[in-house]
Parts: C-alpha cells; sequence; structure tokens
C-alpha cells in the first residue's frame, strides 16, 4: 500500500503569536515549529498501516526550506521518504493543487491529511485536494481500517460517530482518534541517523491559483481583569452580566 | 506529580551553534523524559527504588552509546548529541543519566574502544538494546581518588584467570548482567576484565540508605576466586590510561547532564517566583530573588557555552582530560549552587517531592563526588597548567 501523508509546518502550541509588517505577516522570530498535531496523528496511523499491510509511507509538504526539520522528524519518526513543494503556503487552493500534482504523479492509495492546520485552522486542503483528484473524501475521520481495496473509515458526528465504507484510492481530513494521543511515536537515535539518508525530494511549485490574500490579522483583545463581586450579593452580579459583560 | 512544564532556557542563542539533528536529538529525549521519567521519578526517588522498567526505554530512544557506530547497534551520533541527551535525561533525574553514563561510557566505550571484534559483536548490540545492563568497577573501600593503588587483582591460572578483590560505590550493580573491571595482573599492570552474573564467586550486594541518587542502584563487585575466561580480557589497552579513558568520557557527559539539573532548578524557579504571592505581588519582583534568578542564568549560559565549546574539541579528538575535568567541576558545582539557591527560592514548598529541587540537590551531591571528586579535578587542572602534581 502506497500511503501519502501530508503535513503542515506549524508554531508550536505554546509559541507566542505576534504579528508583523503591519499586521500582515506572521513573525516567526523565537518561535519553535512542530509538525501540526492532526497530521501527526495521520502520520502514526500511516504507519500502523504499514507494519499491518506492508507499502511505503511518503510525507508531502508544501512550503520553503525551513520546514526541512519537520520534514526530517517525520522520517525520523519511520517515513520512508519525503516530498518538499517549495512555495510559500498562503492559500487553500494552491496548496491542494500543488498536494494534486504530487498525488496524480505518484498515485497513492490513501492520501492523509490533518483536518486542519492549527495554525491558520483554513481547513481547507483535505477536502479541495479530494475534489480536485475527483477521489473519496472523510473528514474528522477518527478511525481506518483498511482491507483490500476497500475501507471503513469513522467520523465524529453531533452526539455520536458515522461509519462508512469506501473504495481505495481516497483522501482522509484525520484527528485524534485515528490513533491515540499514547501512540505517538518519539523519534529514536538510530532513526534520526536514519533519516539523514532517507529521500528528501524538493520539487518546483507548478502554476496554480492563489484565490485568497491575508489583508490584515489582528489578536483577540487581552482578557479584562476579574471583578470580584460577594457571594451573597446576585443583584449585582446580575446587573453586571446584563450591562457590562451583556452576556444575559 | 505535577505535569512537567518545563521549558529550557537559552540566553545567548546558543541553539544557533547547533544543527538541526541535534535539536532533534535534545527534542526526542526531552520529549521521552517527560513522558517516561517526570511522572514516575518522584515516587521512585522517595521509595528509594530502581525504575527498572526504564532501562527499555531508553534503550528504545537510544540512550545507550549513541556515539557507538550502528555495526554495533548505537546510533552512530557525533558527541554533542551525546551531551545534549545526557543533559535532557538529567534534567529529569541524575540516577536515570547515571544509568546512561555507565551503559555507554563506562560499559560500551571500554569494549569499543579496547575490546577485540568478538567482544564487542557479543556485548554491544545486547547492551545497546538493553537486554544487558553494565556495570562499571574501578574504585575500591580503601581505593577512591588514587584508582592506581587497587588492591582487586587476577592470576594467570593457564586457561582462565582466577579474580579476586572488591569494588565499592558501583551504579547499576545489583542489577548488573557484566561488569567491565579494572584490576592487576601479577606484574601488577592494570587490565580491564568482562565480568558475567553468574560466574562462581561473584556477587553485588546493594548499598542502602541512600540520600542521594535514590532512583539509581548503588552496590557493590565482590569477587572471590572468580574463574574468568581468557577471553574476557580487553586486550587493546592496559594500565590506568584505560579506565581513565573511560572517564573522559562520562565525565563530559556529566558536565552537560549537570546542565539539565540546573536548568530543571532555574525554570522551577522562576516559574514559581511569579507565581508566589508575598506583600501583595509575586516574589519575582524583589532584588533579591531576582539577584538569584539573575545568577542562575549568567551561570547556566556560561556552562552552556563552556560545554558546547568542549563538544566541538571533543567531535575533532582535541578535547584533553583536563579540559573535561574543568567543566564536570566547574557544572557540577553551578549546578549544586542553582539548586541551592533555588530551593530558597520555594521556601517551605522546595524541601517537599511537589518540586524537583530537592531531589536534584540531593542528586548533585554525588555527582560533584563521583567520577573524580570536585577537589581532584581542580587539582588536574593545577598540574595541567603549572606542570607539577599536587596529589601524588
Amino acid at each position: 500500500m502506497k500511503i501519502l501523508v501530508c503535513i503542515s509546518h506549524v508554531p508550536d502550541t505554546t509559541a507566542k503569536i505576534n504579528f508583523k509588517d503591519n499586521n500582515t505577516a506572521f513573525d516567526t522570530d523565537g518561535v519553535s515549529f512542530v509538525i501540526n498535531p492532526y497530521d501527526e496523528f495521520g502520520l502514526t496511523k500511516a504507519l500502523f498501516l504499514k507494519e499491518k499491510h506492508g507499502g511505503t509511507v511518503t510525507v508531502c509538504h508544501v512550503g520553503p526550506a525551513s520546514a526541512e526539520p519537520t520534514i526530517r522528524k517525520a522520517l525520523a519518526i519511520g517515513a520512508d521518504d519525503a516530498i518538499r513543494v517549495d512555495a510559500e503556503p498562503t492559500d487553500g487552493f494552491f496548496v491542494a493543487s500543488q498536494l494534486a500534482a504530487i498525488v496524480k504523479e505518484n498515485q497513492y492509495d490513501v492520501v492523509i491529511c490533518g483536518q486542519e492546520s492549527i495554525d491558520y485552522n483554513g481547513g481547507q486542503v483535505p477536502g479541495m485536494l479530494a475534489a480536485l483528484l475527483d477521489l473519496p473524501f472523510v473528514n474528522a475521520c477518527v478511525g481506518l481500517e483498511v482491507e483490500g481495496t476497500n475501507a471503513t473509515l469513522e467520523r465524529e458526528i453531533d452526539g455520536g460517530k458515522e461509519k462508512l465504507t469506501a473504495s481505495l484510492p481516497l483522501v482522509l481530513g484525520g484527528k485524534k482518534g485515528l490513533v491515540e494521543e499514547s501512540d505517538l511515536r518519539i523519534p529514536n537515535m538510530r532513526g534520526i541517523m536514519m533519516a539523514r539518508s532517507k529521500k528528501l525530494e524538493v520539487k518546483p511549485a507548478t502554476d496554480a491559483a492563489k484565490h485568497t490574500a491575508v489583508a490584515q490579522f489582528e489578536k483577540p483583545q487581552p482578557k479584562a481583569p476579574v471583578k470580584m463581586i460577594a457571594a451573597d450579593n446576585v443583584e449585582e452580579l446580575v446587573n453586571l452580566l446584563h450591562t457590562e459583560a451583556k452576556v444575559i | 506529580m505535577a505535569t512537567d512544564q518545563f521549558q529550557s532556557p537559552d540566553y545567548y542563542l546558543l541553539d544557533e551553534l547547533l544543527t538541526e539533528e541535534h535539536k532533534l536529538v535534545r527534542e526526542a529525549t526531552r520529549d521521552w523524559v517527560k513522558k517516561e521519567v517526570s511522572p514516575i521519578i518522584e515516587e521512585y526517588a522517595q521509595k528509594a527504588t530502581f525504575p527498572r522498567h526504564i532501562v527499555k526505554g531508553l534503550a528504545e530512544v537510544g540512550a545507550f552509546g549513541p556515539y557507538i557506530p550502528q555495526e554495533y547497534g548505537g546510533a552512530g551520533l557525533d558527541q554533542i548529541s551525546y551531551g545534549l541527551m545526557m543533559q535532557e535525561i538529567e534534567r529529569g533525574d541524575s540516577g536515570v543519566r547515571s544509568t546512561c553514563s555507565v551503559q555507554s561510557s563506562l560499559v560500551m566505550y571500554p569494549i569499543f574502544a579496547y575490546g577485540s571484534e568478538e567482544q564487542r559483536k557479543k556485548y554491544l548490540p545486547k547492551l545497546a538494546s538493553g537486554e544487558m545492563l553494565g556495570s562499571f568497577g574501578l574504585t575500591e573501600p580503601d581505593f577512591g581518588s588514587n584508582p592506581s593503588g587497587m588492591v582487586t587483582n587476577f592470576k594467570d591460572m593457564g586457561d582462565h584467570y582466577l579474580l579476586n578483590g572488591a569494588k565499592l560505590w558501583i551504579s547499576n550493580s545489583p542489577y548488573c548482567d557484566v561488569a567491565v573491571v579494572w584490576a592487576k595482573n601479577e606484574e601488577g599492570r592494570i587490565h580491564g576484565l568482562i565480568v558475567e552474573r553468574g560466574m562462581e564467586g561473584f556477587s553485588t550486594p546493594e548499598t542502602h540508605n541512600k540520600w542521594s541518587l535514590r532512583a539509581s542502584a548503588t552496590g557493590e563487585l565482590v569477587f572471590d576466586n572468580v574463574k574468568v575466561p581468557k577471553d574476557n580480557l580487553l586486550p587493546n589497552k592496559s594500565g590506568l590510561g584505560a579506565p581513565l579513558g573511560c572517564l573522559d568520557s562520562a565525565r563530559y557527559g556529566i558536565a552537560w547532564g549537570a546542565i539539565g539539573a540546573a536548568m530543571d532548578c532555574y525554570d522551577t524557579a522562576l516559574r514559581y517566583s511569579k507565581e508566589r504571592i508575598q506583600f501583595g505581588k509575586p516574589i519575582a519582583s524583589f532584588q533579591l530573588q531576582q539577584k538569584k534568578l539573575a545568577e542562575m542564568i549568567t551561570e547556566i549560559t556560561k556552562a552552556q557555552l563552556l560545554t558546547w565549546r568542549l563538544g566541538v574539541l571533543k567531535n575533532e579528538g582535541r578535547a584533553t582530560t583536563a579540559q573535561i575535568s574543568m567543566a564536570k567541576r566547574n557544572n557540577v558545582a553551578m549546578a549544586l549552587d542553582v539548586a541551592r539557591e533555588a530551593r530558597q527560592m520555594l521556601g517551605g514548598m522546595g524541601i517537599t517531592g511537589e518540586y524537583p529541587i530537592m531531589r536534584h540537590m540531593m542528586n548533585l551531591e554525588s555527582v560533584v563526588t563521583y567520577e573524580g571528586t570536585h577537589d581532584i579535578h581542580l587539582l588536574i587542572t593545577g598540574m595541567d597548567i603549572t606542570g607539577i602534581s599536587a596529589f601524588k
């Protein structure tokens, strides 16, 4: 089975977020980056599938060379090879178009994306990718089993789960549940050494439209200080919730 | 125990001196420590029990012989990677780091550097995989700083050697499967022998009631007419320089490890001082507390620079014994000072197992003594710069 895992390179969840250039660009100064957590669940699932059924796991990233440490980490965890499309990933359709070109060229059986990236939370790429390839697509996927050319998938829906069947090849947008947090793999030293010699192919971007551009970023307002009200002063609490917080 | 919130200080942007691979090695080891060591270490230290189950995990992450070539089961990484791993593991606990130092630098290293090809193939892959745990016997009850006076000895009996004597203060000894033991032959020349558990007359009694390295097992190696096969002698180096070569490697790892312990104490005290309110404001706003924190980060930064440079020299094969002594001595003393100051900043909370500081401080009392005491390392520097030995 040939599996492609699409990975994003995102700020660590503890990073302090700031913007530069008149709030039009993310300030990466002093920020450490990680594999997008949704993608890491997908990568781990891909390794499980490979170990069960055989095959290969390729990781693909659309982005500049500064993301290569993240790609090397994916290789150290166990992916067999990697492709980086050398372009700024600023627009969902553009990224999906790049990934579609890679899938068309190499014919994967399963394409695993995270359901969204935790930086810009666009949530567009997996669905667009499936549409561009005219393949089955399951988003918010929390379960995947493959038997021959058939797949059984689970996805979260309001108040429960939906079980689906689909035939390969397919695209999914995964999340926690595909594997559990305790299943995530920490690269070991041999893996890190082996990653040195694994193939990381850099490809130029194919022509594709960028349908959106960032006009400006805005940070949420800082939280207002806490106002303490005596426990027996319910009237004042209700008054403030109504007139100041305006939540009732 | 509370969630491990550790964030490493990098005041002089020293990460820019590291390769991406170094950073990945450090991150992987840190993640492993947060997952496998931090949640359990306090309980094992309180119970004074060796968390034997983590030997397998240490092997899986690659903490045993990371710089040993891959063909013998190691990862073939460089010396800075090894140092960073020791830093992160000691950030968790000096006892766990001690287990790794012994396995890597005092057991795998001499077998790799002084052993025959057969010995390398027989032992190194099993030591790297954690299937075997090793210990190292140099120190004796009456010979600590003066190892050349050792009395442990072996006689050539024709088809085997007969080993007699005892070694003391041996990390891993109660659980070890093999021991690299240094003993004198009939001419008084020091040689290394690989002694295996199960050899008749070989026992490993545990040393109890330690107030330090409580999550690491320490004991003796006792040899009562032990028949050691001749194939178990390390053939490629003899004399005191052989065990001292192992100590260079281990001390180098300790120099990095001590920074890890200091970082954990600093990071804990910094976070606590911003949260702890006295006189209506965080204690971090008081000058005396800021003095402590500022001095801690200054000393940690100096130690980081010293040790990074030592790593570069070691990668180039140019690090001298005296340079390694300087870094071991400086960094362990620095870590001990940081631990003591940090402990004070936490007040009464600092003495409890809710925080790692007192455990680090007690551990470091061993680290400042073993692998060459604080004073002996000073005299090694003194001898190096004057050309005159003050301890012989």
